[in-house]
C-alpha cells in the first residue's frame, strides 16, 4: 500500500505491506533510536511522536500513519541533547538502553503538562521501564529541567 | 507473528461490517496492542479511522463515545470526567503508559471483553450503552454477556446521573493486569457493586444500602488465588463505600 509519511520533516513516500510496524519501517530509514524492547507494549523504548503525540511505534501499523508526521529522537537532537545534560548531571543515565524512549516521552510530557507534580510525573513516564536507575536520578533530572528557566529570574 | 494479506478502511459502517462478514478472518482494528503479539493471519484488516468514530459529543443527558476515542482522550476529557467522578481516569491511569493508552481504543476495549479489563469494570458501575452495528443500542451489562460475534462496536454512550461512582483496583505490581478492579455507584435505594478480573470478567451485583451482603464469584489464577481475592472483594468494598460515602470532587 503507498503512503506518504513526514519523517522528521521530510515526507517520504513508500510502498509497505499491511502487515510492517511502525517500529521495523522507521528502522529501515535508519532511525535507530526506535529500538524493540520488550515486544509486549509495556517498555517505552520505541516511542515516537505521532502528530506531536506520544505513541508506541512496536503497536502501531505503518499504514495508519499516512498523511501523519512522525517525530524520531532523530529528529529532536537539540532538545535532546539539552535534557540529555540534565540527565548527565544527575548521573541518570547508566547503560541508556532505555533512554531514547524515555526522552521522547520526556520531551511530549513537557508539551501536554503545566507545572506537573512529582505523582503526574510519575503517573506519565509509568510507560517507560528501566532496569538500572531506580528512576530517582531521573526524577532530579527531569524536575531539574523543566524549572530550568526559573533560576535566571 | 501477525500477517495481514489486506488493509481496507472503509468509507461507511455498512461497508465495514460486510467486509467483516465476508470472511470468518476477517477483523476490525482497534488499538493493536493485543493483536500484534498473536500469531495469526489476518485476510482483510478493517481500519475504522475514516468513520469521524474518534470523537466524544455531549448534549444534556449523555455523553456519546465514538469507538475509535483512545483511552487517554476519554481520561483527559474534562467534563467527562467530572460527570463521572473520575471513575474511568482511575480506571485507566495504571494501563501501562500513556503511549499505550493513546492507541488503545474504546471500543476495542469493550468489544474485547477482557476478563481483566479496567474499563469495563469502570463504565459498567455508570448507566452505560453500547451501540453496536448488530444489535443497536444495548446496554454495557447486555452487552458483556453475549458471545463473541461478528459485529462492530460503534458508540458507547453514558449518561448523566449526578450519582456518586467510584473505582478502585489491586495491581501487584504498578501498571501490572488488575488482581482484581471493582467499581461503586450510589443510588437512591440502592449500591451498584461491579467486580471484574475475578478472574472472570466485570460483573455487577446490586444491594440495599443498609445490607451489603456481596457473594461475589472469585477463581485462582496466575495473579491470586480465590481465597486471596475473596479477602479484595472485602477490602474493596470498604474503600469504594468510603470513596462514594465522602465524595468531594
Amino acid at each position: 500500500m503507498l503512503v506518504k509519511i513526514k519523517v522528521n520533516g521530510k515526507l517520504i513516500q513508500d510502498d509497505v505491506q499491511p502487515q510492517t510496524l511502525l517500529l521495523d519501517w522507521l528502522r529501515d530509514r535508519g532511525c535507530y533510536s526506535v529500538k524493540r524492547g520488550c515486544d509486549t507494549a509495556n517498555c517505552g523504548l520505541c516511542t515516537v511522536l505521532r502528530d506531536g503525540t506520544p505513541i508506541l511505534s512496536c503497536s502501531t501499523l505503518t499504514v495508519r500513519c499516512d498523511g501523519r508526521e512522525i517525530t524520531t529522537l532523530e529528529g529532536l537532537q537539540k532538545e535532546a541533547g539539552e535534557f540529555g545534560m540534565f540527565m548527565a548531571k544527575q548521573g541518570a543515565e547508566q547503560c541508556g538502553f532505555c533512554s531514547p524512549g524515555f526522552i521522547m516521552n520526556v520531551l511530549a510530557m513537557e508539551k501536554e503538562l503545566v507545572n506537573p507534580s512529582d505523582d503526574e510525573i510519575r503517573a506519565y513516564l509509568a510507560g517507560n521501564l528501566c532496569r538500572c536507575s531506580g528512576y530517582m536520578s531521573q526524577m532530579r533530572a527531569i524536575k531539574a529541567y523543566l524549572s530550568r528557566g526559573e533560576n535566571h529570574e | 507473528m501477525l500477517r495481514i494479506m489486506n488493509y481496507a478502511s472503509p468509507e461507511s459502517l455498512d461497508e465495514a461490517y460486510a467486509l467483516l462478514t465476508k470472511n470468518k478472518k476477517n477483523m476490525i482494528l482497534g488499538g493493536m496492542i493485543w493483536l500484534k503479539m498473536e500469531d495469526i493471519q489476518i485476510p482483510t484488516a478493517i481500519d475504522l479511522s475514516k468513520l469521524g468514530l474518534d470523537q466524544i459529543e455531549e448534549d444534556d443527558a449523555e455523553f456519546k463515545i465514538g469507538a475509535m476515542v483512545t483511552l487517554r482522550q476519554l481520561e483527559t476529557h474534562q467534563a467527562f470526567n467530572e460527570a463521572t467522578c473520575y471513575v474511568f481516569r482511575d480506571a485507566v491511569k495504571d494501563i501501562v503508559g500513556v503511549q499505550l493508552r493513546n492507541l488503545a481504543t474504546v471500543g476495542g476495549s469493550i468489544y474485547s471483553r477482557f476478563s481483566f479489563s479496567d474499563v469495563i469494570c469502570s463504565l459498567l458501575c455508570l448507566e452505560c450503552d453500547v451501540q453496536t452495528h448488530k444489535h443497536g443500542r444495548i446496554s454495557l451489562e447486555e452487552f458483556v454477556s453475549l458471545p463473541y460475534e461478528k459485529d462492530i462496536v460503534e458508540y458507547i454512550y453514558v449518561k448523566k446521573t449526578n450519582l456518586l461512582s467510584a473505582f478502585v483496583s489491586v495491581r501487584r505490581s504498578a501498571t501490572d493486569l488488575s488482581v482484581l478492579n471493582a467499581s461503586c455507584t450510589k443510588y437512591a435505594d440502592h449500591y451498584r457493586f461491579c467486580f471484574g478480573a475475578r478472574p472472570a470478567i466485570a460483573k455487577v451485583y446490586n444491594c440495599d444500602l443498609d445490607h451489603i451482603d456481596l457473594d461475589v464469584y472469585c477463581a485462582d489464577n496466575m495473579r491470586g488465588s480465590k481465597e486471596y481475592r475473596k479477602k479484595l472483594v472485602e477490602g474493596l468494598t470498604q474503600k469504594l463505600l468510603r470513596k462514594v460515602e465522602s465524595y468531594v470532587g
